[in-house]
């Protein structure tokens, strides 16, 4: 595979020949945190592209197929129409927190963002509790959302944030459980090196077996749900609660809402397939040295991005298969099946890992 | 027993969302049904039972069927249809009503079919033109009959009908309706029937 460490080296000792230490460090830092702005908005116009064609197969529909060929550059006349677009200041706000909201869930999510692995040698933030550090910058975003709904001083917002607290609060707690259940098989809470022994010794979700298949599934389903998306889609219901908590919110502030949810589904299948599918580390079969060898050729990142968005699009399948579920439904779902489930799998882990039945 | 009911429910839940899952990933990979309409103006075919507007078939001797009783005109609440008649003299001696102008307000209709459910000759329909868009409101009352048309002559031509004044999709929706006219026809020893409707 190749390294992506000796590019980040070689920028590395380019900077320092010139550049003092912290001017060089300094300079990394803008450049690290442009290429991730970067992606992030281009994912973001992939993501939502996606999602408007494959709800429309869904539906038996064609979708948005009139500017550009097969309407490929739609979301780019969106975005720019969403730019244009008035803030508009409301009278009887929370002014700080009002303005505040959609930054600290935009921060959250380009924090998480931030925590992919896309390659080897290419992982922004890398540490040895990398996975707790996902879920403490993950749990930002729901003060964001629960902050909107307080500042907008309107009922529906603060519904809507209620709802949308209990929820994330609630799934939190299976997602947390079925990540537990994959560091017992990993050993380790750096995504690297979870990346780098499934390189080794193949993907968590074959070497778990049973347990990790039955995680993946738990973790699909709340993480769709963390994503306030899909049948989960309670904090804005728009039947009930016109668009929940943001329906006080215009221009580029509402665009960060929809920028986040969106970027929100793909680090949730993102980590999926990092911590289920392998990462970056490529297919292999043991055995077939040849298929092996081949598969090797194909880049970390494609390898990457091609799982991540496999995952997402199973959970726009899931979204627009599914009727949206109500609050106590929603919550029955987690408390009673999911995270009972959650931890009869942890248990079911601990003991193949500590009698040496994984793979 | 709530244990069971616990797992049960779980397992048919899994099993419906599964279905759920498949109906939707069938219907994935389905045609799919939207029309791209200016592009497809050519092929485009709609529905037989799509009411456009009213026409008034005429076979290939310009000839239709409409005896100018004005049940339809009696019938639209719309007042969109006003026909016109004149009293002839047949050659047996008797005199008989005949159509001269039968006129149609495009603009003030609301496509009910009472018209055509009241018409004991099966003499007007909708048809599936649906491109009715025209810069002036005059335009849209529309005279059906054609200039010089007449009566179709009873008991001569035994149903040799098969109208070929329309183009190809018109000629299919006729058809039915040309079969539906025959036993109306039977019964019309009786017109006053109809009218009591």
């Amino acid at each position: 595979m190749f390294d992506f460490a000796k590019v980040t080296n070689w920028i590395d000792a380019l900077l320092l020949s010139f550049l003092p230490g912290w001017a060089a460090t300094l300079v990394e830092c803008v450049l690290v945190a442009l290429a991730i702005i970067t992606l992030y908005a281009v994912f973001a116009i992939i993501l939502i592209y996606m999602e408007r064609k494959i709800c429309a197969f869904f539906q038996c529909r064609l979708g948005p197929n009139r500017v550009g060929k097969w309407g490929s550059i739609q979301v780019l006349a969106d975005v720019l129409k969403m730019l244009t677009k008035e803030i508009i200041d409301m009278k009887n706000v929370d002014r700080l927190l009002h303005k505040m909201a959609p930054f600290l869930v935009i921060v959250a999510s380009m924090l998480t963002f931030a925590c992919l692995p896309w390659n080897k040698g290419a992982e922004v933030l890398d540490f040895n509790i990398g996975i707790f550090f996902f879920l403490a910058a993950g749990s930002i975003g729901v003060v964001g959302i629960l902050l909107a709904g307080w500042s907008s001083n309107n009922k529906y917002a603060l519904i809507g944030a209620m709802r949308s607290g209990a929820q994330i609060i609630s799934y939190e707690v299976s997602i947390g459980l079925v990540m537990l259940t994959m560091i017992v098989l990993t050993g380790t809470m750096s995504f690297s090196e979870i990346c780098q022994q499934q390189a080794d010794l193949g993907w968590n979700i074959f070497r778990g077996h049973v347990p990790a298949v039955l995680a993946f599934i738990i973790y699909l389903i709340a993480g769709n749900a963390e994503c306030n998306r899909g049948p989960f889609d309670m904090p804005e219901a728009e039947s009930e609660l016109t668009a929940g908590y943001h329906v006080e919110y215009s221009g580029m502030h509402f665009g960060f809402y929809y920028l986040a949810e969106y970027l929100n589904l793909f680090i949730c299948a993102g980590i999926a397939s990092t911590i289920f599918l392998g990462g970056w580390a490529p297919f292999h079969v043991p055995g077939l040295d040849g298929f092996n060898h081949v598969m090797d050729y194909i880049p970390g990142a494609v390898w990457m991005v091609g799982k991540t968005f496999f995952v997402v699009f199973l959970l726009m399948w899931i979204r627009w298969t599914f009727p949206r579920l109500r609050i106590d439904q929603l919550l029955a779902l987690e408390w009673k099946y999911l995270m009972p489930m959650s931890l009869v799998l942890l248990v079911l882990m601990a003991i193949c890992v500590s009698l040496g039945l994984t793979l | 027993m709530s244990n069971n009911n616990y797992f049960s429910g779980l397992f048919s839940g899994i099993k419906s969302l599964l279905v759920g899952l498949g109906v939707t990933m069938k219907e994935f990979f389905t045609r799919k049904i939207t029309e791209q309409y200016p592009e497809n103006r050519k092929e485009l075919k709609m529905f037989d039972r799509f009411r456009g507007r009213l026409v008034m078939p005429h076979n290939e001797n310009n000839e239709h069927k409409c005896i100018g009783c004005g049940l339809c005109q009696m019938a639209c609440p719309n007042g969109s249809i006003t026909v016109t008649t004149e009293m002839l003299d047949t050659d047996d001696g008797k005199k008989k009503r005949s159509l001269v102008k039968y006129e149609y307000d495009l603009g003030c209709c609301m496509f009910c079919e009472l018209c055509i459910t009241a018409c004991p000759q099966g003499a007007i329909e909708f048809c599936t033109d649906f491109e009715n868009a025209v810069f002036d409101r005059a335009k849209l009352v529309q005279q059906l009959n054609k200039p010089g048309s007449k009566v179709v002559e009873k008991k001569v031509a035994p149903k040799p009908e098969a109208p070929a004044a329309k183009p190809a999709p018109a000629a299919k929706a006729e058809a039915p309706a040309a079969k539906a006219a025959e036993p109306v026809e039977k019964k019309e020893s009786n017109p006053e029937t109809p009218t009591t409707v």
